[in-house]
């Protein structure tokens, strides 16, 4: 287990990375609201709360037992959407939490063994709870302000608190694990779907440090997490915190075993993989693309299905989404074995080049930023014999259709690239450009008369059927209304039927067309 | 029919199967839609030995393409050689029912459970039954996950040792360490129960539901809520207390919104599956609590069954148990703090005065009715306008017309235009409820203002009003109230707005008659032929296109023919286009509708 990477390679808003323009302004931001959970409101009776004495205060005979009570007094809970009411319990609450963070943060020998439970009974109460409904059904988390948690005053000391105690050098995973167990790791991890951008900051690094410290749990959490993400990819694509989540496996990832366990390939390809598909990539494929180039970096023998994967994937109308792709194609090509780049390159520069053709000119020109990347144009020069062949026709067309100016002249340099690196091939291509154009075009033509043939056929036995069908239904009424069978009237009918003969017609039909 | 089969020498299974492995997923995808084409020019031997196997085998794909193929199979049993092979087409509906992709695999469970009515009895424990086994105890959740789909279609049809075996899938699917199956035996756990026997739903399902609904997961437990309302209905009354109603109760307090939604939602359909007794004991407090809860969603699901409930409540005491139970929260409701709330509560609170009768409405409902038509938000306005025909049996509407009134005018000039559109939609009946005295006086003056309106939608949707105003209040109303403000339009300097005039003639002309037509109308179209506005000019000619039946024949060759053929020759090529259909009289009337659409913007 790695330490969580911080800002640097995720701080960019997602939005702006892929084209710089800011989108923010143009909606109007949403006010900045907050909620609260409905935990608070299913509590009915309130406790007057006391001030205790301070901890620093208290002689050491007693420190623990008060210690023990503050965290018993910080499991009453207050209305935070009435700002006003019982001001002085919240007062009250809120310095026995910073206390007690303090307190677990800085001394020693605080934490002793009756103390675990009472502490993660005091964390449980607190922060466990349904999340509430979202006030904005549509919302998205590139444009609109998120619902913030109304309690967030106390709720953050108490995220702090538990932050500590499992920071704390004289936390005992041995002892915690009683109370830290798989129900609760479950309820933690069901709190990342929080709206609050904050609280979900405080869930990453706490769940980092339970992975790291409660190896127990380990197998647990990650399978959890994969359910959370199939739920999230098949069922409701909604789970405000996937990008979280991304961020820890992508540190559990990189301590990963060699060679990887079949669980974990699985994980790749069954979850991470398919995870490219959701709605709101934007908002977590830079952690994503973090993960793929981990497993990659750590078995190279993936490389395939992740290529393979993402060309399965790969989006079909979102152009938004074919850059971030496309993006993603180039991190893993930068560190791709040349072995494994031979084993998907057909497939690849396929996509590459549907890229290039692509009318959207972001696309075309992410694609053809490829050429600029000094280790890729090395591996493209070595198979040149293969990936010249399936750009070029592409190449050649776009050239000389595209409406954007910088696209054309970027091809021309990728054309004269090719053309310095194999002369010979390339005037072959420029030759058979205009016979290809024709055999494609002759192909095209056979497939429609395939399929009106076939379609023609299909339509007669219809005819067939039906009309067998009727003189059946007409045999049968005839008997029973007891008519002598006329033999003659339904067979000759059916006889003077031409016989199906699919080849004549369908032939005719061809030549006539052309 | 061996000749038709053997045609495989014009069509060699090799380019068909081809056809099906186009690289271009757009042409594979063609062909896979036309799947049924290909195996019926393969005959159903080939169709059964080699097309199927290839199917099975190249089942890695584009889901888009896979979905197309699952759909195909479904309808695929006489290809195959029917019912009697059908049982070839499950290989592939196999594959497709363990892959991800959820549309896919629900599709090949579709496709599965149509063709297992097809199956023989022997044929379903051979072939199908091991098939349901098999998905039941794979690997990934995913063939698990389709599995629960298919228990339901073929228990019935088998022996019973098959039948017991069926039953301890089920059970095992229920406890399944992934939610996602969980989920998806929750969702099937009603249809299941229903084709049990009533023994093991008391023994298997009852306990198999109680677990579900307790469930770690809240979106497994809100599913048991609704596997609820067939279990109830399977069981006899006097069970219902001990099997049922614990863990329903328990569903209602669930410390989930999520699930007491679940349960508001489907209210209606628990009320009338538990029956009277229980209804009167339990659901009418866990109905008050559910238009009580703290989640505005809950409450709004509630609110809206407020008059299902009701209704379905037992007459003995009905009235008694909604004055005292019922009527005090909705009261609260109508100033919630969420207009969402507010909005579903006004969509149903109308229907109450039926059941509660004139004096009940009067002295109770009407203030609620009042307070909700001067709401702030339109939404709530306009569904309790939009119901006003409930109360007009009741008390008539006269009771309401002075708050209606300025609620009316409010909508009718809302900023947003489909607000203004939706109450344009209920003046007809609103001008039939109050009458014709109450509209010339008070609503007259804003169904002709809308007729100006710079939103088209709006404009279109006043000239149909006036249509239907003038087919209830009848011709003459419509010669000294309408008619002279709709042709005084055609003088005014906004072309739009003389368009409209044209407009409101084609759809008024036929409810007004030969007479108002050819005196009052005619002579304002033929003077608009002169027009300098191209657009004007042109929906002329489709004017008197559409007037043209109801004119003489006198009319038509004196005055409209010689207007027509000035028009033909005019200098725009869409005024030509359009005098010159006019003339040879092929424009029918649904043709003319589109093209007048869109030119009218311009």
């Amino acid at each position: 287990l790695s330490p969580l990477l911080t800002s640097p390679p995720f701080s960019v808003p997602s939005a702006e990375k892929v084209d710089g323009f800011p989108r923010r302004s143009m909606r109007r931001a949403r006010q900045r609201r907050s909620h609260s959970s409905s935990q608070f409101r299913y509590q009915s009776s309130q406790v007057e709360l006391t001030p205790l004495p301070l901890l620093k205060d208290a002689p050491v005979a007693e420190l623990h037992d008060l210690f023990c009570k503050k965290l018993q007094q910080c499991c009453v809970l207050f209305d935070f959407l009435d700002c006003v009411a019982d001001l002085k319990g919240k007062e009250i609450k809120r310095a026995a939490l910073n206390e007690l963070v303090e307190s677990v943060a800085t001394s020693r020998g605080v934490l002793i063994e009756p103390l675990y439970p009472e502490a993660i009974k005091m964390i449980s109460v607190n922060i466990f709870r349904t999340l509430p409904p979202s006030e904005n059904p549509e919302f998205d988390p590139e444009e609109d302000e998120p619902t913030l948690e109304a309690s967030w005053p106390h709720l953050q000391l108490v995220y702090e608190f538990f932050l500590r105690f499992l920071e704390s050098p004289d936390f005992q995973p041995s002892m915690a694990k009683r109370y830290v167990d798989q129900k609760f790791v479950l309820q933690l991890l069901e709190l990342f779907d929080s709206e609050d951008p904050r609280e979900r900051e405080y869930l990453k690094t706490i769940l980092h440090r339970v992975y790291g410290k409660l190896l127990g749990l380990r197998a647990y959490i990650r399978k959890q997490i994969n359910n959370i993400f199939l739920r999230f990819i098949y069922e409701t694509e909604h789970f405000n915190g996937v990008a979280e989540l991304l961020e820890i496996l992508g540190s559990i990832i990189n301590g990963f075993a060699l060679p990887l366990k079949s669980e974990h390939k699985q994980f790749l390809v069954r979850v991470l993989i398919p995870l490219h598909t959701a709605k709101s990539l934007s908002i977590f494929h830079a952690q994503l693309a973090y993960c793929v180039v981990q497993f990659m970096e750590k078995d190279a023998t993936v490389t395939e299905y992740i290529i393979r994967g993402l060309l399965k994937y790969w989006p079909k109308t979102c152009t938004q989404k074919e850059v971030m792709f496309l993006g993603e194609i180039e991190e893993i090509l930068d560190v791709i074995e040349p072995s494994q780049f031979m084993r998907i390159q057909e497939p690849l520069f396929k996509q590459i080049a549907a890229c290039i053709s692509s009318p959207h000119f972001q696309v075309a020109e992410r694609a053809l930023y490829f050429w600029n990347n000094e280790y890729i144009l090395s591996l493209i020069e070595e198979n040149c014999q293969v990936i010249l062949p399936l750009v070029f026709a592409t190449l050649y067309r776009v050239s000389k259709e595209h409406w954007n100016q910088t696209i054309v002249s970027l091809i021309y340099n990728v054309l004269k690239t090719f053309m310095e690196m194999n002369s010979k091939l390339f005037d072959d291509l420029t030759a058979s450009y205009k016979v290809e154009k024709q055999k494609e075009l002759k192909r095209e033509r056979e497939r429609a008369e395939l399929w009106r043939g076939l379609e023609e056929y299909q339509e007669r036995r219809m005819q067939m059927l039906t009309e067998a069908a009727r003189n059946q239904r007409n045999l049968q009424e005839r008997g029973e209304r007891g008519d002598t069978l006329n033999p003659s009237s339904p067979q000759t009918a059916h006889s003077d039927q031409p016989e199906p003969k699919p080849s004549g017609a369908s032939s005719g039909a061809g030549e006539s067309a052309t | 029919m061996a000749g038709a089969d053997g045609d495989d020498s014009l069509y060699p299974i090799a380019v068909l199967i081809d056809e099906l492995r186009n690289e271009d997923v757009q042409l594979r995808l063609n062909s896979i839609k036309k799947l049924s084409t290909i195996a019926l020019a393969l005959g159903v031997e080939r169709t059964r030995t080699e097309l199927l196997p290839f199917l099975t085998d190249t089942i890695y794909d584009e889901d888009e393409v896979l979905l197309a193929l699952a759909e195909q199979l479904g309808n695929f049993t006489m290809l195959v050689g029917g019912p009697e092979y059908v049982h070839c087409l499950l290989p592939p509906l196999e594959s497709l029912a363990t892959v991800e992709e959820t549309v896919v695999r629900d599709k090949a469970v579709e496709s599965l459970r149509k063709i297992s009515q097809e199956h023989s009895p022997v044929d379903l424990e051979v072939h199908f039954e091991p098939l349901v086994k098999r998905l039941a105890s794979g690997d990934w959740f995913t063939s698990r996950t389709s599995a629960c789909g298919l228990f339901s279609v073929c228990y019935p049809r088998v022996s019973s040792t098959v039948k017991a075996e069926i039953r301890q899938h089920f059970r095992t699917l229920c406890s399944d360490d992934t939610p996602m199956v969980r989920r998806a035996a929750a969702s099937k756990l009603g249809e299941f129960a229903k084709v049990l026997e009533l023994e093991y739903v008391k023994s298997d399902i009852i306990s198999l539901f109680t677990a579900l609904a307790s469930d770690e997961q809240d979106s497994v437990r809100l599913l048991a809520v609704e596997a609820c309302v067939s279990i109830a209905t399977l069981l006899p009354q006097e069970d219902l207390e001990t099997l049922v109603m614990p863990t329903l109760r328990q569903a209602a307090e669930d410390k989930s919104w999520r699930v007491r939604y679940m349960v508001a939602d489907k209210f209606s359909e628990l009320q009338k599956a538990v029956g009277p007794e229980i209804t009167k004991n339990d659901l009418v407090p866990a109905f008050q609590n559910l238009l009580k809860d703290c989640e505005a969603e809950v409450r709004a699901a509630a609110a809206n069954k407020v008059k299902e409930f009701c209704e379905n409540l037992p007459e003995d005491n009905r009235e008694q148990i909604i004055m005292t139970h019922i009527l005090p929260c909705v009261k609260e409701l109508v100033s919630d703090t969420n207009q969402h709330v507010k909005s579903a509560l006004a969509s149903v609170i109308m229907g109450l005065s039926t059941i509660l009768g004139k004096d009940n409405t009067i002295e109770h409902l009407l203030p609620l009715f009042l307070a909700q038509l001067k709401d702030e938000c339109p939404e709530v306005r306009l569904n309790i306008i939009s119901n006003l025909d409930c109360v007009n049996e009741v008390i008539g509407i006269r009771q309401l017309s002075q708050s209606l009134l300025p609620a009316i005018v409010e909508l009718a000039e809302d900023a947003k235009w489909r607000v203004r559109l939706a109450i344009i939609e209920y003046m007809p009946l609103l001008a039939g409820q109050l009458g014709v005295e109450f509209f010339d006086e008070k609503l007259n003056t804003l169904c002709m203002a809308w007729l100006i309106d710079h939103v088209y939608a709006i404009r279109e949707a006043a000239t149909c009003n006036l249509m239907k105003l003038v087919e209830k209040f009848g011709a003459e109303w419509a010669q000294n109230t309408i008619v002279p403000k709709v042709l005084g339009m055609a003088n005014d300097p906004n072309y739009l707005h003389r368009m409209t005039t044209l407009f409101c003639i084609n759809a008024l002309s036929k409810a007004c008659g030969q007479e108002i037509t050819t005196k009052q109308m005619l002579p304002v179209v033929l003077k608009m032929s002169n027009d300098q506005v191209a657009n004007v000019r042109f929906n002329v000619a489709k004017s008197l296109q559409k007037i043209g039946p109801i004119l003489d024949s006198n009319a038509l060759q004196t005055e409209v023919k010689p207007v027509l053929e000035k028009l033909a020759s005019d200098t725009d090529m869409d005024v030509k286009y359009f005098a010159q259909e006019a003339i040879s009289g092929k424009l029918s009337y649904h043709w003319v509708l589109k093209p007048f659409n869109r030119l009218s913007y311009i």
